[in-house]
């Protein structure tokens, strides 16, 4: 993976960019030695490093708004920053570039009950919400596993899900409204506490844009009742195929679960190793379900539910009777990425989503890619809605071997593409499903894309060498080229 | 709108053919399926029409995937129809506005429905028209075909085009095929109505719903006397009072269960009726389509603003305009009847909403004569960023703006 070549002449202009962002944001809210940048230097995807020319950590989005247009006017390039969890890399920093970090924007704005939302900076974590609200009987859904960290600005960039998009949703479901700053300094509401967007959906594009189009200063999000009761079962199957056939079975009764989760032979054997939970340890697969809703709602799913599973063929079935068990059923699950660290020096979680009839299909191709490669895989998977999380498990310390999990991870993704799904599901392409753009998208498909970004960004200055494998000029992305030969009045002026 | 010309486009393929051929020869396109939706939006003033018509039918439908694939021009009675077959639905309840405009029911298209982006009393829990869009595949003003999106449920590949398209009014590009998610239908409904009540405590009352209960309302609206009176439904019409409609949907006896619990968080609102289901399917049709304004030759609004003003904002326009209202989305969408005029008091209407929610919120004219909306804006102006960006963005999809001029903005 190559990130676009720094720019000398920028770098060596750093001293004069120091003093200009310093007169912006004045005290400590500029960092630049060498020692203190290390700590941006990646996010969640350590596997790239890089530290940039210097962070800035504005508190207002008058700042926000003068800085950008600051690196607009000179032309530096910008990487945002929330809590750094980014799995692909979104917020690796450029060597000519700066970090803006959000961080300091951690205030919850406004908990307004009547209209069902909270305004929130977007330093604030997702988990904050939850808990600013939970005393009240009402929770935001999206629920990305490191939620208790990663920030609302973040999500908001990656349209981040968790184990409940299927009847929840993702960020993008559940976000009303942000305040944006464009690159050029331009502050603008998109959506607001009303629902519907009154013309073109500009909030919906932002949302999952990967800190392409502009730095959210300020969102507000729906939160939801919570449900007055959850419960969940544990289906033990000997084959992978029928676990998938349940997941299809439930849906087709028209019951939509609050989460659906598939584990392989060898994630449930980590997983119960490590935290005891009583998984059935000789299943192929286990499906976790979870309803939720009234007592009564939720006994007649438990049943249904169970039923299912049993025409399916679970060998073995559990359904909680108490919330602690509840929990124990998840805690499993929610083990699955330490446990596999303990039986793994290191391990790579790939994030692809296919159609959910493919799993079968999927989990047979990746056991054969994991023999061909050489490297254990264990599996998880969203199979609510096909997200599938492959982890690869390697060894940094033998040479090669990341390299190989890499390219293991890289074939399995093109494997999901092949079969109808797409490369990430939550995670987001940032820089290391780059490269693989071009395996589900045509050159069409991702000039349309890039020239949405150059109606926000016409300098390629936000987040540069992130999401799109080749940087295209919008003066060369904007020329009306007229195709075919059907072309009726040759001589006609166009614009 | 002048017209010189049409194309008819059997596939993708023709219609990149159309479009290049439109680009060299500098006409601009309005695009139609069945034209059910020309009374939504502001005229279209192109050179020729692109007419999608026969793009038409199911590409793909599977069930247990919960996804539909499509052509543009499929009828949405073709599409419904076959979702039902399998107990599902489009869970944003897309309303039919035919009646309204003194068209044939379900006369539309799907890419009609999704391209106009609006949605019914559902929306309030279920998400709107581009939550429920997976991928787009489509022809840009480049002349080129592209895609967007995918047919799984979790996917952030790329930027999300597709829900821009969404509610585009078909200013970006020509879609040629749309992939929706698609959700079971809930096994049982029934709807629990409040008699009686007034504006203010009727909004109080959706609120309990939705804050205090466990019963998982999923609609939530509110008709005032006059309105409730025009309802097809006896139940509704017949005690002369206005109606408040509360809708449980879900699997089994558990609807059963959630009412009681529903009754319970109300106390005593006030006397009430149940609708089962096909009385309830009924009045929420109702209420989606606007259809206590069919006939006459009214103006009709309908406004999207935060939930919790609603009651104050519509009790407001009772009184400055003398017509008929009713609430939607507990309180976040009103639906306004005004007596006909040249205006159509889009000046009055949004002096109101901003007084009252600001910029939080916009009114939308949905139906009035043509002449009214090529005088006004049917969409609420914009921010002058928010309008400036819009353009851009419609720009870098259609450079020549040649797909549906002005339908959304007067173009410039």
């Amino acid at each position: 993976m190559q990130m676009p070549a720094a720019d000398a002449e920028m770098i060596e202009r750093r001293a004069e960019f120091l003093v200009a962002l310093r007169d912006i944001v004045p005290g400590e809210g500029v960092i630049h030695e060498h020692a203190a940048l290390a700590a941006y230097e990646c996010d969640g995807l350590m596997a790239y490093r890089q530290r940039p020319m210097a962070v800035v950590l504005p508190e207002t989005v008058q700042q926000v708004s003068r800085i950008l247009a600051y690196c607009h006017n000179v032309g530096l390039k910008v990487v945002p920053r929330g809590a750094g969890t980014s799995l692909s890399g979104g917020a690796l920093p450029l060597a000519d570039g700066i970090v803006l970090g959000m961080g300091k924007f951690n205030r919850i704005v406004e908990i307004d009950y009547n209209n069902r939302c909270v305004v929130v900076q977007p330093g604030v974590t997702n988990l904050a919400i939850t808990e600013a609200v939970a005393d009240r009987g009402f929770y935001y859904a999206p629920d990305p596993s490191s939620q208790i960290v990663c920030s609302v600005g973040g999500n908001i960039a990656e349209n981040a899900g968790g184990v409940h998009c299927l009847k929840y949703g993702m960020t993008s479901n559940n976000l009303l409204g942000i305040e944006l700053v464009l690159i050029d300094g331009t502050v603008m509401r998109l959506g607001g506490k009303h629902l519907d967007p009154q013309a073109l959906d500009l909030l919906g594009v932002v949302c999952g844009s990967e800190g392409l189009l502009g730095v959210v200063t300020e969102a507000t999000v729906r939160i939801l009742r919570t449900p007055e009761t959850q419960r969940a079962l544990l289906l033990g199957f000997s084959e992978v195929e029928s676990a998938g056939a349940c997941v299809a079975e439930v849906i087709a009764a028209g019951i939509i679960p609050a989460a659906m989760e598939i584990m392989d032979r060898t994630a449930i054997h980590a997983a119960e190793s490590f935290v005891h939970v009583g998984y059935p340890l000789d299943v192929e697969a286990l499906l976790l379900v979870e309803v939720d809703g009234t007592a009564e709602e939720v006994e007649q799913l438990v049943d249904l539910v169970g039923a299912l599973g049993k025409q399916c063929g679970a060998g073995s079935l559990r359904s909680s009777s108490s919330e602690a068990e509840r929990i124990s059923f998840w805690a499993g699950r929610k083990a699955a990425f330490p446990a596999i660290g303990q039986i793994s020096p290191d391990y790579y979680c790939v994030d692809g989503t296919i159609p959910r009839g493919a799993l079968p299909r999927a989990l047979r191709q990746i056991t054969a890619l994991s023999a061909e490669f050489g490297l254990r895989v264990a599996n998880v998977f969203h199979a609510g809605d096909g997200n599938l999380h492959p982890l690869i498990l390697y060894d940094a310390d033998n040479d090669g071997e990341l390299e190989r999990a890499e390219e293991l991870g890289a074939a399995i993704l093109r494997f999901c593409v092949e079969v109808g799904g797409v490369l990430t599901g939550e995670h987001g392409v940032g820089v290391e499903k780059r490269d693989l753009m071009e395996v589900q998208f045509s050159k069409a498909d991702l000039d349309q894309q890039q020239r949405l970004k150059c109606a926000f960004d016409v300098g390629g200055l936000m987040n540069p060498g992130k999401v799109f494998p080749k940087l295209r000029r919008c003066a060369e992305l904007g020329r009306v080229h007229v195709h075919g030969g059907a072309v009726r009045f040759p001589d006609i002026e166009r614009f | 709108m002048t017209v010189c010309g049409a194309w008819t486009p059997a596939n993708a393929t023709e219609v990149v053919g159309a479009v290049n051929e439109a680009l060299a020869a500098d006409l601009s396109l309005e695009l139609v399926g069945t034209a059910s939706r020309r009374s939504l939006g502001r005229p279209v003033v192109a050179d020729a029409v692109l007419d999608l018509s026969a793009l038409n039918g199911i590409v793909v439908y599977e069930p247990e995937e919960l996804v539909l694939v499509a052509a543009p021009g499929t009828p949405m009675a073709d599409v419904r129809q076959a979702l039902a077959q399998s107990d599902q639905h489009l869970a944003f309840e897309p309303p039919d506005f035919g009646p309204l405009w003194g068209g044939a029911e379900e006369a539309g298209t799907i890419g009609g429905a999704i391209l106009t982006g609006r949605a019914g009393p559902r929306r309030l829990t279920a998400g709107g028209v581009r939550d429920h869009v997976l991928g787009v595949k489509a022809v840009n003003g480049f002349g080129e075909a592209f895609a967007t999106g995918g047919r799984v449920m979790k996917n952030v590949t790329g930027f999300d085009l597709g829900k821009l398209v969404a509610g585009s009014f078909g200013t970006l590009c020509v879609v040629t095929e749309l992939t929706l998610k698609v959700l079971p239908q809930p096994p049982n409904t029934l709807t629990l109505v409040v008699l009686g009540l007034d504006d203010h405590a009727a909004l109080r009352t959706m609120q309990i719903a939705m804050n205090e209960s466990s019963a998982r309302v999923s609609s939530a609206a509110h008709l005032p006397a006059d309105v409730a009176a025009a309802s097809t439904l006896d139940r509704i019409a017949g005690p002369g009072s206005a109606a408040t409609l509360l809708r449980i949907e879900g699997v089994g006896s558990s609807v059963a269960s959630r009412l009681a619990d529903l009754k319970r968080a109300l106390g005593d609102a006030g006397p009430t009726v149940v609708l089962e289901r096909d009385e309830s399917d009924h009045a929420w049709a109702e209420i989606s389509d606007g259809a206590f304004f069919v006939g006459g030759d009214s103006q009709v609004w309908r406004l999207s603003l935060p939930p919790a003003i609603g009651a104050v904002v519509g009790t407001c326009l009772r009184r400055e305009l003398a017509g008929r209202h009713f609430y939607d989305w507990a309180g976040g969408a009103i639906w306004v009847e005004t007596p006909k005029v040249i205006d159509a008091h889009a000046t009055q209407i949004r002096r109101v909403l901003r007084e009252l929610a600001g910029d939080d919120g916009h009114a939308t004219l949905i139906r009035s004569a043509a002449e009214v909306r090529a005088s006004i804006d049917p969409f609420q102006p914009r921010a002058p960023a928010v309008a400036a960006l819009s353009e851009r963005v419609r720009r870098q999809f259609d450079p020549a703006g040649i797909f549906n001029p002005g339908r959304m903005t007067e173009q410039v």
